[in-house]
């Protein structure tokens, strides 16, 4: 009987429609506004790559070690160096990082032994061309300039 | 030739897929149709086939790790769990307590996730719309948990061989158990938008049932099986990564059908939030790694390890021929067994209820094709 009559008295749709009104609040909103708002990622967001360089004297912080390269399961970094006979340690030379093919795993920053390596909290790294993914050494010590928008 | 006119029924083969928006991916299901009615299925698949297994053979067992969250992508972590699981055990190392607790919490907030897709997607092809986006804004919680934790919010590699990468940082027990106390009342608003809704109940209600006994005979397992009747599940039954200590309940239903399976499933993300709340509370501090060495080089031998993934279990086989690399690393998805009751499931049916019946599997193409 009480089943009959919430079913004459459509007491099931109402139910869900209480539910969908108490939602209108709009503290519930979740909506980001980007790109007129950019959203804060984690700290320890897995973004674009960077080679850092020591603040101190602009030198890279990267030794040539190639264990980036060697962690890499996509074999997408390339580090080249020639040996300077006068320290007689490894000079960067070039560093590219093929960034199409990146799923951002983590596992090069995590091989490199003195945090030359690192990614980045930036997200925008769209690009026209296959070879702007491509990023060369200079790419990754200044990072992408992405242009912000306003609304 | 009999003469037909237009009345005569014949059989209808209609396509539906790979890119129909209720085959959850690129399934491609071809009905035979008799009016409304579907006489049976031909599923096909492997558009999203990228050779993980395949992979494998060429990558370091540390380098493969990341591949495995894009097999089943919206429960990354309990992929990555059951892979760091085998190799733990081709290597006879288990990861320490601590590590074990964060691998559980952030599994059972991964199931939890997968269910909220499940639930929205599943809600959605029925033609409720609401809960899709209740349950995205909540699984956005889950996610930013995740990011903090380990900076990827999808494809997450979380777990490394051994333990863990990552310290959990600061605030993180805060984080857990304040998504718990948010999360149960939201479950009670989904229940209130849809266990008594009338067309909910009208369009699951006796929709492709499968019983315990024909479960058994398609290997199906997870929440399908439960649905039926059968009490199993590899977190109780094998237990693994320290699941023996938590207190919690397998729900489980008689009628193995859609409706079943929604119940069954709403029930398991309260449980898992119980099972969180209790490793939370179990989170003492020690190590997170245990001691591997920095060259993964497993011994000559094989193992099967399996899990229960939030779509059912789970398992790596992986044989290791001393090298490396793995020799060969086969893969038991889920979602790929759990696809094969979908001919039994829809035979007889309506057509309208093909989609109810995928959603239901809940099946992630990048698992069944792998
Ligand atoms: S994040 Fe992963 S895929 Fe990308 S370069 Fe580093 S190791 Fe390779
Ligand atoms: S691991 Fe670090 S130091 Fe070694 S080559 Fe790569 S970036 Fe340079």
């Amino acid at each position: 009987m009480a089943n009959l009559l919430r079913k004459i008295f459509l007491a099931d749709l109402f139910q869900g429609l209480w539910v969908t009104f108490r939602n209108q609040n709009p503290k519930y909103i979740y909506t980001e506004q980007y790109p007129a708002e950019r959203p804060k990622v984690a700290e320890r967001y897995r973004g674009a790559p960077r080679l850092n360089i020591n603040p101190d004297n602009d030198e890279t912080l990267c030794i040539s070690c190639n264990l980036c390269a060697v962690a890499c399961p996509e074999n997408l970094i390339v580090v080249g160096w020639e040996r300077n006979e006068q320290t007689k340690r490894k000079d960067l030379t070039t560093f590219t990082y093929d960034t199409s093919r990146c799923m951002f795993c983590g596992l090069c920053e995590d091989a490199c032994p003195v945090d030359a390596l690192e990614l980045t909290q930036d997200f925008e790294m769209a690009s026209y061309t296959r070879d702007g993914q491509i990023w060369d050494r200079e790419m990754l010590e200044h990072g992408p300039a992405p242009k912000a928008y306003r609304s | 030739m009999p003469e037909s006119t237009f009345l005569d029924s014949t059989e209808l083969v209609l396509n539906m897929g790979p890119q129909h928006p209720s085959t959850h991916g690129v399934l491609r299901v071809i009905l035979k149709l008799d009016g409304e009615k579907v006489l049976g299925t031909d599923c096909v698949i492997g558009y999203l086939h990228r050779g993980v297994e395949k992979i494998a053979e060429n990558r370091t067992y540390a380098q493969f790790n990341p591949y495995v969250d894009r097999m089943d992508y919206v429960a990354a972590i309990s992929n990555g769990l059951g892979y760091c699981l085998a190799i733990e055990k081709l290597l006879n190392v288990e990861a320490p307590p601590r590590a074990q607790a964060v691998r559980v919490i952030l599994t059972e907030l991964n199931r939890i996730a997968s269910h909220l897709v499940w639930l929205g997607t599943h809600a959605l092809d029925i033609g409720a719309i609401t809960p899709v986006f209740y349950c995205f804004r909540e699984r956005e919680e889950a996610l930013k948990i995740f990011e903090n934790y380990c900076g990827a919010r999808l494809t997450t590699h979380a777990f490394r061989i051994g333990g863990l990468q990552y310290e959990t940082y600061d605030g993180f027990e805060k984080e857990v158990l304040a998504f718990c106390d948010m999360f149960l009342p939201k479950v009670d608003e989904y229940e209130e938008l849809l266990t008594n809704n009338r067309i909910w109940a009208g369009r699951l209600k006796h929709v492709g049932v499968l019983n315990a006994e024909e479960c058994k005979e398609y290997g199906v397992t997870g929440p399908v099986l439960r649905a039926a009747g059968v009490k199993w599940d590899l977190r109780k039954a094998q237990p693994y990564s320290g699941y023996q200590q938590y207190d919690f309940e397998i729900p489980t239903c008689e009628n193995g059908d859609t409706y079943d399976r929604y119940t069954v499933r709403i029930e398991e993300m309260r449980q898992s939030a119980r099972i969180m709340r209790q490793a939370v509370e179990k989170l003492a501090a020690g190590p997170i790694m245990a001691k591997v060495p920095k060259v993964i080089k497993p011994p000559v031998g094989e193992v099967y390890v399996s899990i229960e993934a939030p779509k059912g279990e789970l398992g790596y086989y992986v044989v290791s021929d001393g090298t490396t690399q793995p020799y060969r690393v086969r893969v038991r998805p889920p979602s790929f067994v759990n696809l094969q009751a979908l001919g039994r499931m829809v035979a007889g049916g309506l057509v309208a209820d093909v989609v109810a019946i995928i959603g239901t599997l809940d099946i992630v193409l990048g698992e069944v094709d792998r």
